[in-house]
């Protein structure tokens, strides 16, 4: 797909934490890029050091060397062309905020008239489903639902990729499913780029039009492996493709391989 | 160990940067009066305040006013959380009682115990019980309040257990109340102490009772600034020291609940 | 208007709510009222002339407080106390939020802001009257200086404990500094800006009176001392009345204040019980 220009660009990317008895490295050397409208998953096995990796791409954290390039341009703080969602939705969430003003808070130092506002809003929290919620405030809702009203604070953003951080990991398995159609989704319909963090195989290779699987600590990106199947995915039939367990049998055979530390660095 | 060690240089440098807040205000206090800004006759200068301060350390008269002072607050504090905790656990436990007294407890904890005085110096003149009646008044609410919270607090599945074993009535006393209740206790105990050495000191200034409180009345209608000032420290030092102690004792021997106690019981 | 407390309301809006209402009515009123049944029986037939029944002493009220000694006397204590509580507040939470943000200005000035806080209030009135002298200004400064410590401490232990989370999404969203403030950190910190809040009302009510009975000719705190100095019995224990109606009154204003400012907080914390 050469007509898609490079959107995210990680170069040599290490992060190594340090403490009074000796420095731990927590990433090693990452690199890929991501281009735009992709929707890219990133697995690894548990305590890899995914979240790290986020919030050096996010612009949160620091990282010890190595680059980060949004549209080119290298990423030292936060961008307006990213916006997170946290796994921990009910501490991301402004309780004393209803959900309206939760969605809308970002917004406010952006140069925007009042109407253009009120619609990006409005629009976003359609988008989400929350259109009769839109006055309560998150800790009156479901998890599921707050975490919806994350993703619509951050759609409303307009950032051009959308990094999530295991967003779905605190939810039962229904709601789940349904918010992973909501990425989707918004994925196919808008051509938002997502950058998806999960430790959730199944997840990875569901959502994905690439999955990144990472290494054990110190981390770097062990494979990444494209997935060839149809754009249009539902919960049932996609599940039960034969191309889909093959994926999935894959990329649960590279973590494995991943925990033992039976692969070398490139 | 490595909690430790990372802590170490931070500790110090709380420790160094707390010494110079202090020093810092020591100097500024000095140059106020040297600078004319205040006349020295309104704010003495610091060096005659220590001077003063040591001065009453080495005096007699002055350890018998203090003694004099922390009697009444002892006798106060321990008749008051005597009184608090029969009152407040039988009010407590008894759901009746706590509903018939809550009108006459919410009319009578907020009036201000000073408001008493002129009604403690008819009953009793100038001698200590007069000081007592305030101490005792006002340090009884912030026990009683605890208890009351403490005992009502008794987690519903603990409970609904303790009955299914079959637990008895005083079984029931012993193991689950009194430890739900006991940190809530301390804490009033904690604001108690605070409270009733307030009321002491104050007692003192105004009624005329003995102690350091009337030798602050005594030391400003004599002109006598520096002492007025030293005396200021000493109930400083006090009020600290009361702190400290009714804290530590707090945390010693409530360590393990902390955390299910949270903020709101302030 | 929400989801939760709805059904929360519907449920304790079912039947038998008149036979609710008296109850709670009885609850509420049934031991006061026996209360004063006694006092005034055992006041009618006691010689004890310090204590009068209450009839008499509302009677006292009525003659004392319902006339110019309003406008003189308890007005002018009202606007000093509202005065105090209000500068507390102000600048108690200002600094508080200045020292919370800056990890070592906290440092700096830990040991110092201890001291002050343990210094009894009260004693603080001499020293404001040597530098003020016997003036307004000293005793809205004295209630300042005894009701300020609370607020300051707990903004600042509020401000400190702002959630890490929390406050990444701000970063990640490039909310700026001001909205920082209006939109997380204060929001955030106000449960324990609210416990500063009243535990500052108390103190304040308190160095009221004392400052008016310490050196005042005028004022609640003043005329109550006088009533007592010249045996006017029945007047003293009037004035204390009024003072636990000012107390009462406060508090209650703190709790609708309160209630409708965490609101939030309240609603949180029923979510989490039910």
């Amino acid at each position: 797909m050469p007509d898609r220009n490079t959107l995210l660009r990680v170069e040599h990317l290490r992060k190594v934490y340090e403490s009074a008895n000796g420095d731990v490295e927590a990433i090693g050397d990452i690199s890929f890029t991501m281009r735009s409208g992709e929707l890219v998953c990133i697995v690894g096995p548990s305590g890899c050091g995914k979240t790290t990796l986020l919030k050096c791409l996010a612009g949160l954290l620091r990282p010890t060397s190595g680059l980060v390039e949004m549209d080119g341009q290298p990423v030292t703080g936060p961008s307006p062309a990213m916006a997170v969602v946290f796994q921990e939705y009910g501490r991301s969430l402004y309780p004393w905020l209803t959900v309206r003003g939760n969605v809308e808070l970002p917004l406010r130092h952006k140069r925007l008239s009042r109407a253009a506002r009120d619609k990006l809003v409005t629009d976003a929290i359609d988008a989400v489903g929350l259109a009769h919620a839109a006055r309560s405030h998150p800790w009156q809702l479901s998890g599921g639902m707050q975490q919806r009203v994350a993703i619509a604070r951050a759609i409303a953003y307009q950032p051009e990729v959308l990094i999530m951080d295991e967003p779905f990991a605190a939810v039962d398995a229904q709601t789940r499913a349904d918010l992973e159609d909501l990425v989707r989704e918004l994925h196919t319909t808008r051509g938002i780029s997502v950058l998806f963090v999960t430790h959730d195989i199944d997840e990875s290779v569901y959502l994905g039009e690439r999955v990144l699987v990472l290494s054990a600590s110190p981390t770097w990106v062990q494979e990444d492996l494209a997935v060839d199947l149809p754009v249009e995915r539902d919960q049932i039939g996609t599940r039960a493709l034969p191309r889909f367990t093959e994926l999935r049998t894959h990329v649960y055979d590279q973590i494995q391989r991943a925990k033992r530390g039976q692969t070398v660095a490139p | 160990m490595h909690v430790l060690s990372i802590r170490r240089p931070r500790s110090l440098r709380k420790v160094v940067l707390g010494v110079v807040g202090l020093t810092g205000f020591l100097v500024v206090w000095q140059l106020i009066p040297t600078l004319g800004l205040i006349n020295s006759q309104y704010l003495p200068y610091v060096t005659d305040v220590l001077a003063r301060l040591a001065e009453e350390f080495r005096d007699l008269a002055f350890w018998r006013r203090l003694g004099h002072t922390m009697t009444s607050w002892a006798i106060g504090l321990a008749v008051a959380t005597a009184a608090a905790v029969v009152l407040g656990t039988i009010v407590g436990l008894v759901p009746v009682l706590r509903r018939a007294t809550h009108t006459v407890v919410e009319f009578l904890r907020p009036i201000p115990s000073v408001a008493l005085i002129p009604l403690a110096v008819l009953l009793f003149g100038i001698r200590m019980q007069a000081a007592l009646l305030i101490i005792i008044y006002a340090s009884f609410w912030q026990v009683f309040v605890q208890v009351i919270y403490g005992v009502a607090d008794v987690d519903s599945v603990a409970r609904d257990t303790a009955r299914s074993f079959g637990l008895t009535r005083r079984e029931r006393l012993s193991y689950l109340v009194l430890p739900t209740a006991l940190p809530y206790l301390m804490t009033g105990i904690r604001l108690a102490a605070a409270v009733a050495l307030i009321l002491a000191i104050t007692a003192e200034m105004v009624i005329g009772n003995p102690g350091l409180g009337r030798m602050i009345e005594l030391s400003r209608s004599a002109g006598d600034a520096v002492g007025l000032y030293a005396l200021v420290v000493v109930t400083g030092l006090l009020g600290l020291l009361v702190n400290l102690v009714f804290r530590f004792i707090e945390r010693r021997s409530l360590s393990w609940h902390q955390s299910v106690r949270g903020e709101e019981v302030l | 208007m929400t989801v939760h407390t709805d059904r929360i309301a519907q449920r304790s809006r079912g039947r038998g709510l008149g036979r609710r209402v008296v109850a709670s009515l009885l609850y509420s009123l049934g031991l006061p009222f026996l209360l004063l049944v006694v006092w005034g029986l055992t006041a009618t037939s006691s010689t004890n002339r310090f204590f009068p029944g209450p009839l008499t002493i509302l009677e006292a009220f009525r003659e004392t407080w319902i006339g110019p000694a309003f406008v003189d006397d308890v007005l002018p204590s009202l606007y000093r106390l509202a005065l105090g509580i209000a500068a507390s507040i102000v600048i108690g939470v200002a600094v508080g939020t200045l020292i919370g943000l800056f990890h070592w200005l906290r440092e700096l000035l830990e040991p110092l802001l201890e001291f002050f806080r343990a210094i009894p209030p009260p004693v603080l009135i001499p020293v404001m009257m040597l530098l003020l002298g016997i003036t307004d200004t000293m005793k809205v400064v004295v209630i300042v200086s005894g009701a300020v410590w609370p607020i300051l401490l707990n903004t600042i232990d509020g401000v400190r404990a702002t959630d890490s989370v929390m406050s990444e999404t701000a970063d990640s969203f490039q909310i700026t500094w001001w909205e920082r403030l209006r939109f997380l950190v204060l929001p955030a910190a106000s449960p324990r800006i609210m416990t500063g809040v009243r535990q500052g009302l108390s103190v304040a009510l308190i160095l009221m009176v004392i400052s008016e009975m310490f050196a005042s000719s005028a004022g609640l705190g003043y005329r109550i001392a006088y009533f007592q100095r010249n045996y006017l019995i029945a007047e003293m224990w009037s004035g204390i009345l009024l003072l636990g109606l000012v107390g009462v009154l406060l508090a209650a204003t703190f709790g609708v204040v309160e209630r409708r400012v965490l609101r939030w907080y309240h609603g949180i914390r029923e979510v989490n019980r039910a």
